[in-house]
């Protein structure tokens, strides 16, 4: 897509053109489009003097990345210990079955991709769960619908 | 007002005296814990109320601030209101709704008489060792009948070097940092001190690696000041992967200045002028406080050429992780920051001689960094003056999970983990019984309650099969599953593991597979001798610590819950019913109104009945979720 070339022209641009420039390169298309595309990371290979090998390596060593498209949305379930021990396994078991969705999908709407991470800090808040870059604490599965409604509710009305 | 280039000590002290003056006169301050624990649990409406109630109360200047967190996470949304003459009061659980009073009484001078938590007399200045009263003149009947923070269990046994500013300072105005002392250490060590002294300074405070091994950090300094090679970097890892452990996010959002003088001070005494923060992307706040800091700290002339006049000169960068539990490895650490995948090396080459770019490299945590502005500023020998003979100074620990009161505290080194876990944390919710703390994240273990009167220090708590980490404290009850936990680290881990060596990739990966077996009613005998054997190859062969102490949860549950693994394999139980494949949800017909609440609930549509009679769950179809059980108003559903 020509959106996608201007915007990593934007990105690489950012960075000196070496090898070492590869991580915060990726990160910064993973956050602008939500995922690597197969083009983009060709392209980035041959600007950063990358071996192709390599790039895949890191685009599929760091959780953060991903090669397929994402949700418009993208829920982050912690999995940390607090969140474990207070029972997070049941808010992503309701999650699941709300979107529809396995670990890793995304839904049929394209409006969610389930994640877990581990963690995200906020242990004193078990368990919690982050969408974007909204945390939310004590989230109990009575809440879980209502949360997800504001995201729903926020693309109606774009 | 707005600090300009400060190019010698002098024109610092005059920054600190008049920002000093703005911090303690004047009109009333109110201040809004937004990290991201306050967030979570809506401060950002809070703040917002506040800033609109403010605005239609003009007749009085209020300044309303954002802060960090002080460790009350269970009490957030947290606000403090500073009054004037008098005290600086906390609120706790604060609403929008409560804005319009806490604005009218901050106008008025007295207290909102609700949500009220305690309160500070004094402003500390903790890296000068003095403080400022308040008060003027008499407190106001009001006022006096708040409690003093000394007086509640949460804080009494407090003491904050770490967090000395956090929730106290706005975190994004470099002028507080300065008037509470900030960047006087980095004055004193960059001009009164050399680089021998410094580092002897802290050699002899007896600081010690706060992310998880505990290596001193004055030896680390000096080997890498002595080591050939040019250029040297300094690194702050702020990759705190730990799950259950938040207080380097919580320092770096409450105080990221703190950490950038340390660095500052820890580049003059091995030598570097290129620094790197490593901070997880799990993080946004505090890469956002962070890239904000160093900013503010470039354009005041902490950082660049020539600081403070020295010739010294240091830049930072900032990179993001990228989601990689290993990356928390120095060696791992230091290959993502080259731009390559996060693989540990083997370290019999140390770090500090070959590191980044195969160059001397000085990595130390978050907090550890943050520490050494207060040990140059008060001296080696304040500082070996708390904690015990092997561990000094103080730790922030993650106390979470079961407790009754949750969040950051930070402790004397030594005190015991009865102390932490039963007066600051209040113990479990009435009814369950404790039962044990893990600590050391997954590279620790569980220790029992038995166990409780062991002081907390990095020898003792190794001792005990344990390890201090980065700080994780996670609270269990009598409603935890040992072997669960044990199964949930090993799935971390197994997840987690980079790949690279043998031992710890396939280790994790056949301990899980036990451990999964054990937790569905399939143990075996001879499961538990499998999964030692296991444990010492592991411990023996893997190539980084993250794999060598991979086997920590499983040897510390063992160890100190061996009966309830032994019900898991013979008697096919889960005595703390919470293995899905060992229990059964039932329904009592007795106590069950028919409110058809569970049957909606259910997401298998399990439960079947009609309205006012008693429902039914169909075993073979409930996946065992509890989600019914969390919606009964009546206990109806058992678990058995």
């Amino acid at each position: 897509m020509p959106d996608n070339g201007h915007c990593l022209d934007d990105i690489l641009g950012r960075y000196s053109p070496e090898p070492s420039s590869l991580i915060s390169v990726l990160e910064d298309l993973q956050e602008e489009l939500h995922y690597l595309p197969r083009e983009a990371l060709e392209r980035i290979s041959t600007t950063l003097g990358v071996p192709r090998n390599q790039t895949y390596h890191v685009a599929t060593f760091f959780k953060a990345f991903s090669l397929t498209p994402q949700g418009r949305h993208t829920v982050c379930v912690c999995r940390g210990t607090a969140c474990h021990v207070k029972g997070v396994d049941k808010i992503m078991d309701m999650l699941q079955s709300q979107l529809n969705v396995t670990e890793g999908g995304t839904s049929e709407d394209g409006e969610f991709t389930v994640q877990s991470v581990r963690c995200l800090g906020c242990c004193a808040l078990a368990p919690a769960l982050m969408i974007d870059r909204d945390v939310y604490g004590q989230v109990t599965s009575k809440q879980l619908r209502d949360i997800l409604d504001q995201y729903s509710d926020e693309n109606r009305n774009d | 007002m707005k600090t300009g280039t400060i190019e010698t000590p002098r024109q610092l002290a005059a920054v600190r005296s008049s920002a000093r003056k703005a911090l303690l006169n004047g009109h009333p301050r109110i201040f809004v814990g937004t990290a991201t624990c306050g967030l979570a649990t809506g401060a950002q409406k809070v703040l917002d109320a506040l800033h609109e109630e403010a605005g239609k109360a003009s007749s009085m200047r209020i300044s309303i601030s954002e802060t960090g967190c002080n460790g009350a996470c269970f009490l957030e949304p947290l606000v403090d209101v500073v009054l004037p003459g008098q005290a600086r009061i906390t609120y706790g659980h604060v609403q929008p709704e409560d804005a319009s009073g806490l604005i009218e009484a901050a106008c008025a001078g007295t207290v909102y008489k609700k949500r009220i938590i305690g309160r500070i007399d004094k402003e500390e200045f903790l890296v000068e060792g003095t403080s400022k009263s308040y008060r003027r003149g008499k407190l106001t009947g009001d006022v006096k009948e708040v409690p003093r923070y000394a007086a509640l269990p949460f804080f009494r046994d407090q003491v904050h070097l770490a967090m000395r500013n956090c929730g106290i300072i706005d975190p994004t105005s470099l002028d507080e940092y300065i008037a509470k002392g900030g960047y006087a250490a980095a004055a004193k060590a960059l001009t009164e001190m050399t680089p021998d002294q410094v580092v002897d300074e802290i050699t002899r405070s007896g600081l010690r690696g706060r992310g998880g091994g505990g290596f001193p950090t004055g030896r680390k300094w000096a080997t890498c000041r002595k080591a050939p090679g040019e250029p040297k970097y300094v690194i702050c890892n702020a990759d705190e992967g730990d799950p259950g452990a938040y207080m380097d996010r919580s320092v770096i959002e409450g105080d990221p200045h703190s950490v950038i003088e340390g660095m500052i001070i820890g580049s003059y005494a091995v030598g570097a002028h290129t620094g790197y923060i490593y901070v997880r992307q799990e993080y946004p706040l505090a890469v956002k406080r962070l890239r904000f800091a160093l900013k503010q700290a470039e354009e005041a002339g902490f950082l660049g050429e020539n600081i403070l006049g020295s010739g010294h000169s240091f830049t930072v960068r900032i990179n993001r992780g990228a989601g990689a539990f290993v990356c928390g490895e120095s060696t791992a650490l230091m290959a993502s920051l080259e731009g390559r995948v996060g693989e540990p090396r083997a370290k019999y080459i140390h770090t500090v001689e070959h590191g980044l770019w195969n160059k001397p490299s000085c990595l130390n945590n978050v907090e550890t960094w943050n520490n050494v502005p207060v040990v140059i500023a008060r001296g080696a020998d304040w500082y070996a003056s708390i904690g015990t003979q092997g561990s000094k100074g103080t730790k922030v620990f993650s106390l979470v999970g079961k407790a009754n009161r949750v969040g950051l505290v930070e402790v004397p080194m030594g005190i015991t983990l009865r102390q932490v876990v039963e007066d600051i944390g209040g113990g479990v919710p009435e009814g369950e019984s404790l039962k044990a703390v893990q600590t050391g994240g997954p590279s620790g273990g569980c220790i029992p309650a038995e166990l409780f009167d062991t002081p907390v220090d990095y020898e003792s708590l190794t001792a005990l099969g344990s390890m201090m980490g980065s700080g994780g404290m996670i609270v269990m009850d009598s409603r935890t599953c040992m072997v669960d936990v044990a199964r949930y680290f090993l799935s971390f881990l197994k997840e987690e593991s980079c790949g690279k060596c043998v031992p710890c990739r396939e280790g994790t990966s056949r301990m899980l597979q036990i451990l999964t077996r054990i937790c569905e009613g399939k143990g075996r005998p001879g499961d538990v001798e499998l999964l030692h054997d296991l444990a010492q190859g592991m411990t023996d062969g893997s190539l980084c610590a993250l794999g060598g102490s991979a086997a920590n949860p499983v040897l510390s549950t063992l160890k100190y819950f061996a009966e309830e693994y032994r019900a898991h394999i013979e008697e096919r139980k889960c005595p703390a019913k919470v293995c899905r494949a060992l229990i059964t949800y039932s329904i009592n017909p007795e106590v069950c109104t028919g409110c058809m609440l569970c049957l909606r609930a259910c997401p298998v549509k399990a439960i079947t009945g009609e309205r006012k009679k008693p429902h039914i769950i169909d075993k073979l179809a409930c996946t065992k979720c509890g989600l019914c059980a969390d919606t009964c108003r009546s206990n109806a559903i058992e678990v058995a």
